[in-house]
Formats: structure tokens, sequence, C-alpha cells
């Protein structure tokens, strides 16, 4: 889950990292008033979930309060790729010397926790890790939770140059793990950290996408999420414990597992249909997942065909004949099902889809042509 | 032969009183895989289908001479299952849970270094091989005897693979779910390494998805090593770009970890890669004819 730089500042800020003093607003007279306690110059940060914020002009130096209300304005009626800015982070501007680029991730290829920094900062780092790759400095944590006495130092001394400099950074980095694991983070970032005319570093921007699978075991982090970035019917889907992703077709899937699931979506438009979704009713399914997933493939009126394909293995066969008919009891379906059982207790699910009259199909190839045909109309 | 598990496998199943372990235990004993006790804390000397109860893997370890641990437990208590194994020195630990926090994973990998340790998973639907021995959830019946190696990321999918390869009479070796995690223990190259060696394996299915940077990996490795026809096949054509599609691991963040990307760099290491499962065992008719 990725969330707004102003929620992740908080959590540097908790953290003990040194964030820009800064506020977020809603309104042009909250944004007025933050100034005038800071001071002017003020930097306005549109808080959007994408990237290239920068370059799409959200961001912008004002000096005076007529010019902040002018620019708060533009901001509010921008959209970057195809979201809306609803927040404004308010920021001291900074008088930056230098820039430099830091962060924690998981470096799924080792097993390991990273820790990332270049002194070449800034919008260009991706370039810079291409063209300059020895500009950006690792430090591995090998399973440690803290960093090392004997193997930090000469990390931080490749990245800062003075004393001074390495003393803070080395804080820097603390605040920087300590954020990483308090909150389940898969990536910390801050980009550009950067030093001013006093010498002092600040975090001046502040990233960070939180681990999914990890947010049930840390409270408050789910209501960072930000819904204008949730379908509603993924949201829906989330709540009955489905995996849902809208596509665009009008052939509905509804499917055990996320490998089967997104062959058959690909098997669908290999066919010359369109799937209409992702959906993966996961293992130990019980019948009223089945269900859930009609109910939520039917909130797209573009459907006009569902495929069921369901290859058993922690999924019992039976559970989802069961689910099935329990839908064609609740719902009057609007569209024809074309139902592929195969694997654990198959021969029982068939006995019961057979004994209520509803055809079943044994192979993917056979199942999805027959929805494509009925999709087609 | 075989890889990673057989006749002299002896399991312990870890969450053996809960649904799917109970229920998984009873299927793996019908196929008769050798179960030889459970793990649940706190049940110790309970019986399930006959199968006696330990409070610890220690206990049960020393007590059965398990040499295996398959983990049915709910995620967050997953961690703490594998750290168990790795404590009293399983030789191979199987984990079929799924949504484990990635930290948590990290830890494990740890845990492991410089042991002589395998893991498989997590997330993954476990081992199989047919006439043999079952670790897993996949549902036996579908599987058979045979020349061909069967590696994957996903689980469903495999069996589907797998349903194929038997219903047109190929026979596999074994069956391989690496699971579809970003961290995990056993990777690609790890199988392909071990269906290599095996003399009786005589060719090789791999099923990977997007996301991830593996079966590049493992595509150097088939062009380099690997003499035995490979067959691939790649899911997530259709998926959009940056979606998750329920599988950690299966996230495009860049244009290298497409689907398209993944079929061009195998089809380049000499990897047969089809479009359609169906299509897997007319090659191996073919090649091993």
């Amino acid at each position: 889950m990725k969330i707004h730089e102003y929620q992740a500042s908080e959590l540097f800020k908790k953290s003990g990292l040194p964030v820009v003093d800064g506020q977020v607003t809603s309104e042009v007279d909250e944004a007025v008033s933050f100034a005038q306690s800071i001071g002017y110059p003020v930097v306005l940060k549109s808080q959007v979930l994408v990237g290239g914020r920068g370059k799409a002009g959200g961001i912008k130096v004002v000096k005076s309060e007529e010019e902040l209300r002018e620019k708060y304005q533009d901001l509010k009626n921008l959209t970057i790729k195809g979201y809306p800015v609803r927040k404004i982070l308010v920021v001291k501007a900074i008088d930056i010397q230098k820039e430099f680029y830091l962060a924690a991730i998981v470096d799924t290829a080792q097993d390991d926790i990273v820790l990332i920094a270049s002194s070449e900062g800034g919008v260009e780092i991706e370039e810079t890790a291409k063209t300059n790759p020895d500009a950006i400095k690792k430090y591995y944590l090998q399973g440690q939770k803290s960093l090392d006495p004997a193997r930090f130092p000469s990390f931080i001394q490749g990245v800062f140059d003075t004393p001074e400099l390495q003393a803070q950074g080395t804080k820097v980095f603390e605040g920087l793990l300590k954020t990483f694991f308090d909150n389940d983070c898969s990536l910390a970032e801050i980009n550009p950290l950067v030093i001013d005319g006093t010498g002092t570093i600040y975090a001046a921007d502040a990233k960070i996408n939180l681990d999914d699978n990890a947010l049930m075991r840390h409270e408050g982090l789910e209501d960072l999420r930000d819904m204008d970035y949730e379908n509603a019917d993924e949201l829906e889907a989330k709540k009955h414990n489905l995996s849902f992703v809208k596509l665009d077709g009008n052939v509905g899937c509804i499917v055990n597992g996320a490998g089967l699931a997104m062959a058959t979506m690909d098997i669908v438009k290999l066919s010359g249909g369109n799937p209409a979704n992702f959906l993966d009713v996961g293992g130990s399914s019980n019948p009223e997942k089945v269900l859930n997933a009609i109910k939520i493939i039917l909130r797209s009126p573009e459907v006009k065909a569902i495929l069921i394909n369901i290859f058993g293995g922690i999924t019992r066969c039976d559970d989802i004949a069961n689910g099935i008919l329990e839908a064609k009891k609740q719902i009057d379906l609007p569209v024809p099902l074309v139902i592929r059982l195969t694997g654990t207790n198959e021969k029982e699910a068939k006995d019961i889809l057979t004994a209520a009259g509803v055809e079943t199909f044994s192979t993917m190839r056979e199942a999805v042509n027959k929805v494509v045909e009925l999709a087609r109309g | 032969m075989s890889v990673i598990v057989d006749n002299n496998t002896k399991v312990i199943v870890q969450g053996i009183t809960g649904r799917d372990g109970s229920f998984h235990a009873q299927q793996m004993l019908e196929y008769g895989t050798k179960v030889v006790g459970g793990v649940t804390p706190g049940k110790g000397g309970q019986e399930v289908h006959g199968v006696p109860v330990f409070n610890s893997v220690a206990e049960a370890k020393s007590a059965t001479g398990a040499n295996c641990a398959i983990i049915y437990v709910p995620a967050k208590f997953a961690k703490a299952a594998m750290l168990e194994d790795i404590e009293a020195g399983m030789e191979l630990i199987i984990c079929i849970s799924e949504g484990l926090p990635m930290l948590d994973m990290v830890d494990v990998r740890h845990a492991m270094k410089g042991k002589n340790i395998r893991l498989i998973g997590p997330n993954c639907p476990g081992v199989i091989s047919p006439g043999q021995c079952k670790v897993g959830i996949m549902p036996g019946h579908i599987h058979k005897p045979g020349p061909i190696g069967v590696v994957s990321r996903s689980g469903t999918l495999t069996y589907e693979v797998v349903y194929n390869l038997t219903l047109n009479d190929i026979g596999q070796t074994s069956c391989v779910g690496i699971g579809g995690d970003p961290i995990i223990g056993t990777r690609f190259i790890d199988v392909l390494e071990m269906f290599n060696k095996d003399d009786e394996t005589q060719g090789i299915v791999m099923v990977g998805e997007i996301g991830g940077q593996d079966e590049q990996i493992a595509a150097e490795y088939i062009k380099r090593e690997i003499k035995k026809p490979v067959v691939g096949f790649i899911a997530g054509r259709t998926a959009p770009k940056g979606k998750r599609m329920g599988h950690a691991g299966a996230i495009i963040s860049s244009g290298d970890s497409t689907a398209e990307a993944k079929r061009a760099i195998l089809e380049d290491a000499g990897v047969h890669v089809v479009d359609f499962p169906d299509e897997i065992p007319p090659i191996f008719k073919q090649k091993l004819a």
C-alpha cells in the first residue's frame, strides 16, 4: 500500500527523522495561516500517489500570501495522471546546498534489507543507477536489526565527506531503519535528503510503501489508505477476502489461485474474448465466497457471461458447487454461467451439480470457448 | 528417481488440528505419504487420523524420526513455525501458508543461513513425486509417475499443466510448486539444477508469471546448462501494469518483468514457450519419441 508524503513524513517524524516543518492542508486559509507562522518563502506540494509530480507542475515555491493564494488554487485545479489534488502539504522552503538520495528497501533477490545512498540525489536517481552505478552505495543488513558498528562507518564515509555530516547521516539512517521496521515497510525513501546553508540535514521528501500482508499487525496503518485510489468493486471484494481487479472486458472470471486466474484471463483473450476481471477466490474456499464473487462481478453491467474455472487443491470442488447452487437460489442470474471443475472432490461436485441440472466442463479449453461464444451473444 | 521428496520422506504436519491441516494430512496419508506426526502447541497427546500430535517440532522429530515438516498454520504464526523447524534441524520445510509479511521471510531466510535446510514456499502447493510421496495440497489423482519434471510459481496453474500431461499419458518425476511470494526458500534455478542432474527426468516444464527476475535468471541457466527439452508457460499477459494480481511477486515493476519480456528471454534460451497448457503434451510426445 502506498501512502502520501504527509503521512510518510508523520511516520518519519515519530522515528526521529529531521523532517522539514510542514502542515497538510485542504483549504487555502489553512495554508496562509501556516505560512505566516513559519514565514515565506514556502513550498506547496500536491499530495498524489503517483510519480512525476514535480514534472507535472504539482510543486510550487511561493514568496508571498498573494502568490500562495493564486498558486494554491492552480494546484487544487490540477489533475496528475488522472488523480485530483485534494490535499496540499505546505513546508518551509530550504536553502538547498546539496541533495542526496536515501532509501531502505527489501532486496528480494538477496532475501535481505538494503540501505541505499547516493550523493547524486534528486529526480534523476534512476538514470544515475544506469549511467553511474558507482555513485550508488549499498549497505546490506545481513539479518541485523540495527547498524553494525563494524561495517556501517565505511558505508557512511563513502556517502558523506565530513565527520559532522557523517554523524547526522548515521542518525538519519537509524531513523529510516526504525521507520522501516516499526511499520513493516517494503520501501522507505528520502529523495531528496538535503543539506542547507548551515550544514544541517533535512528529509525534504518522504515516500513509504507498506507491506499489505503486514497491515494486520499495525494498528492505524490501514486508516492511511486513500480511497481515491481504490476501485469500489475491488474494496467490496476485499471485504469478502476475494482478490479482485477490474478490467474492461465482458467475460467475468472466477478462478482459484492467482496463477490460474491470470492464465484464464490470458486464454480468454487468446480465444477471442475479453476478460472483465481478475478474481481469485483463494484457497480454503467456502460456498459463501462463490456467491460473493458472482455478486461482485455482476456489479459491472457490461459482463455478458461468467466463467467459473476451479482446479481444486486446497479448494474443494464440492464447496464451489454448493456455492454455485446457493447463488442460483439467491440471485436471479442475468447472464449464463460456464462451469469447469477439476481436482479435489471433483466427483462429489459434479454429482451435486448434475443432480441440480447444471452442466459442467472438465477442460479449460472447452469452458473458455463456451464462455467466449456466449459473451459474443 | 525424483527430487526433494521420495519414499524415504517422513513428514510431520504443523497445524494438523486445523481445518486445512487435518484435511490435507488425511489426503497425504491416503496418497501413501509417510505422515508420522503432527504438531499443535497445547494439543500434544491427541491423535488426528491415527497420527500422534506433539506440542513441539523437536518433540515430534525425536519421537518419529521425521525429516520433513509441512506448515498449514495461519500467516501470523508461520514465521514462528519455520523458525522452530530450523531450530530443530528439520532437513526439509514446506510452507503452504500464504500472506506472510515480507520482513518475516527476511528473518526466516537469515535463520537458515549456513544450515543445510531446504525450504519450499511459502504460499506454495508443495511437492509431489508421483507414486511415492505427496507433501502438499495438490490433488494426488491427477499425477502419474513418468519422465517430466514440473516446476512452477503457481499452485492451481501447476495442476492444470500436470492434468494435461497425465491426460496424455505423460507422467512426472516430481512436481515442485516454489510459491508466488517475492521471498521464497527455493527458486526456479535451484529446482532446474535438480531436474538437470536427475537421470530419470527427461524433460522439464517451467511455469512462470509476471513480476520479479527469477525466470530471467533461470533462462541464463537453461541456456548454459540444460540439454533436456524445456517447455515454458508464463501467466499474466493480460494483467494491467502495476496492479497486484494476488501473488505479491506478481507485480509488474519494470519493463523486464512483463510476460512478453519473460517469454522472449526464455525463447532465446531455447525454451519452447506455449500459449495454452494443453499445447505442452504434444511437444514432449514429439521430443521424447
